[in-house]
């Protein structure tokens, strides 16, 4: 237990506004760098709602929700964003876009109001594309893409935020990467492989590498 | 080099609307006219502001509604600022700055009111509901407005149908003066908030994982871009067409990062208003063209040549 805990959820209960009953009834979820975890469940048994109430994104009713030993609702969007990285299940562009602009964008977070991007922004522009393998694709207009390589560049924007949880909406996966924010490679636990894994075959994560944990999900309840 | 060409275009388009007019000045006496001094000068200066604000608004308010098409006149202020006008109007109140005051107090309520609609729960402010929001009550408005010119006599029927169309002819350097003073917090409000402008496109949801303060950035681009259109329609009436059309070429010129193209936008903006308002004084002197119809007659065709060039490439 000597890695750092990056995310720590302790008995939470989650309740939407005029629903009958909990979405979630004291969920636990420790992740800690190094660690990847597939949150399982039937249709509407709460992987969402578990994956914003431990993302700051809604507040827990009961419980606690800790992101590296803060409470998630203390974070400021621009600090979490820094520390946490979302590849979107889906996005609807209104302007077109380059490959490389979409991806720069995840250096929002480290950028000060009125300067520009510096030198260490765009290489960690360049090692995101590089470590989604889609350096070749950088100029391309994001609607000539494929559905699979726009997701990958996606998750290239969120590795450029140098996170140390990233977060895949499409199947609630939570990776996490022990080396600290803005220090380099982010995510030593995904490769290309890894990748294609999640965005092909959602269940066969058991092959991860770094050994996923599954935190299986029915009716708000963990069965752990 | 787009700048630098950007910068000749507002410098000569400023140039021609102090040159050019009904009256006749000689280039040697340019500097010393009263003609110049106290008519064209303030009136092209007003007309650069005024467009540059709506520009720079359509710009802004097309990410956050993430509608290409929208426009300030769609969230319901220029409807607000007509009854306004038409109000003050109607009721005979007699002071030069009676309309602008009255322009510019509908256009707040009106704002107001879009704004309190386009609250969900009381929270969050929805783009969708905004847009839908501002139609509505830029119809309601433009319902009243009619049924008060319908019901007022020949005499203020012309006036408020002058003012209606929009036009510069009631520029002095007191609006000049007080534009200036007034713009500069919105437009700094939105040049503020390009970065997170371009998250907004992609999405809340996106945004808000990149780092986007998202409701913080919706209202304060929703305000500054509504107080600078209130403004502007306040001083000139209503004027189509910049908003949306300069905002758009300009994205063809400079990509759709909002970091160069909200500046961009307030220069072009600013450009082709003190260009189409020179056009209105001088095509049928000495009579005024409206200046919303020339900037349709201006804008139209230098947009569709942008639009090709970037189809071809």
């Amino acid at each position: 237990m000597d890695r750092e805990l990056i995310l720590d959820v302790r008995s939470v209960s989650y309740r939407y506004p005029g629903a009958p009953a909990d979405a979630l009834e004291g969920v636990n979820l420790a992740v800690r760098a190094g660690e990847v975890h597939a949150v399982l469940g039937p249709n509407g048994s709460g992987k969402t709602t578990l994956v914003r109430v431990a993302l700051g994104l809604a507040r827990p009713a009961a419980g606690s929700v800790m992101i590296l030993g803060r409470p998630a609702g203390a974070w400021s969007r621009r600090a979490i964003a820094r520390v946490v990285g979302v590849v979107a299940q889906r996005e609807d562009n209104l302007f077109p876009q380059r490959v490389r602009e979409t991806v720069l964008l995840g250096r929002y977070a480290y950028l000060s109001l009125w300067g520009t991007e510096a030198a260490e922004d765009h290489a960690a522009v360049d090692r995101a594309l590089a470590r989604c393998d889609v350096s070749s694709l950088a100029n391309r207009w994001i609607w000539t893409l494929s559905g699979g390589e726009y997701q990958r560049v996606r998750l290239a924007r969120a590795l450029a935020q140098e996170p140390k949880l990233l977060r895949f909406a499409d199947r609630v996966l939570l990776l996490a990467d022990g080396r600290p924010a803005g220090a380099g490679a982010p995510a030593d636990v995904l490769t290309r492989e890894t990748v294609e894994r999640v965005f092909a075959w959602p269940v066969s994560i058991a092959s991860f590498e770094g050994r996923p944990q599954m935190i299986p999900l029915r009716h708000g309840k963990d069965e752990i | 080099m787009r700048w630098l060409g950007l910068g000749v275009v507002v410098a000569a388009a400023l140039l021609l609307a102090v040159v050019l007019g009904p009256a006749h000045v000689p280039l040697a006496d340019l500097a010393t006219s009263e003609v110049v001094r106290s008519l064209r000068l303030p009136r092209a200066l007003l007309a650069f502001l005024v467009g540059g604000s709506l520009a720079i608004a359509g710009a802004a308010l097309q990410a956050l509604v993430r509608n290409p098409l929208a426009d300030p006149s769609l969230l319901g202020l220029s409807g607000g600022a007509g009854l306004g006008a038409v109000l003050a109007i109607a009721l005979h109140v007699n002071s030069p700055w009676a309309l602008p005051i009255a322009a510019f107090a509908g256009a707040l309520g009106a704002m107001a009111l879009v704004y309190r609609l386009g609250l969900v729960g009381g929270a969050e402010l929805d783009p969708r509901i905004l847009i839908l929001a501002g139609v509505a009550v830029g119809a309601f408005t433009a319902a009243v407005t009619t049924a008060l010119v319908s019901l007022s006599d020949a005499a203020e029927l012309r006036n408020a149908f002058l003012w209606l169309w929009g036009g510069l002819s009631g520029a002095s350097w007191d609006n000049v003066a007080l534009l200036c003073v007034y713009a500069p917090l919105p437009v700094v409000v939105l040049l503020a908030a390009a970065r997170p402008l371009d998250l907004l496109a992609l999405g809340e949801e996106p945004a808000r994982h990149l780092g986007a303060d998202v409701e913080s950035v919706k209202r304060r681009v929703y305000l500054a871009a509504s107080l600078l259109t209130a403004a502007a329609v306040a001083v000139s009436g209503v004027i189509g067409f910049v908003g949306l059309v300069v905002p758009h070429a300009m994205r063809l010129l400079w990509g759709h990062r909002h970091r160069p193209l909200l500046p961009a936008a307030f220069l072009g903006g600013g450009a082709l208003l003190a260009l189409s308002d020179t056009v209105a004084r001088v095509a049928v002197a000495p009579r005024e063209l409206p200046v919303g119809i020339v900037t349709a007659l201006i804008g139209v065709p230098v947009f569709v040549l942008l639009l090709r060039k970037w189809t071809a490439s």
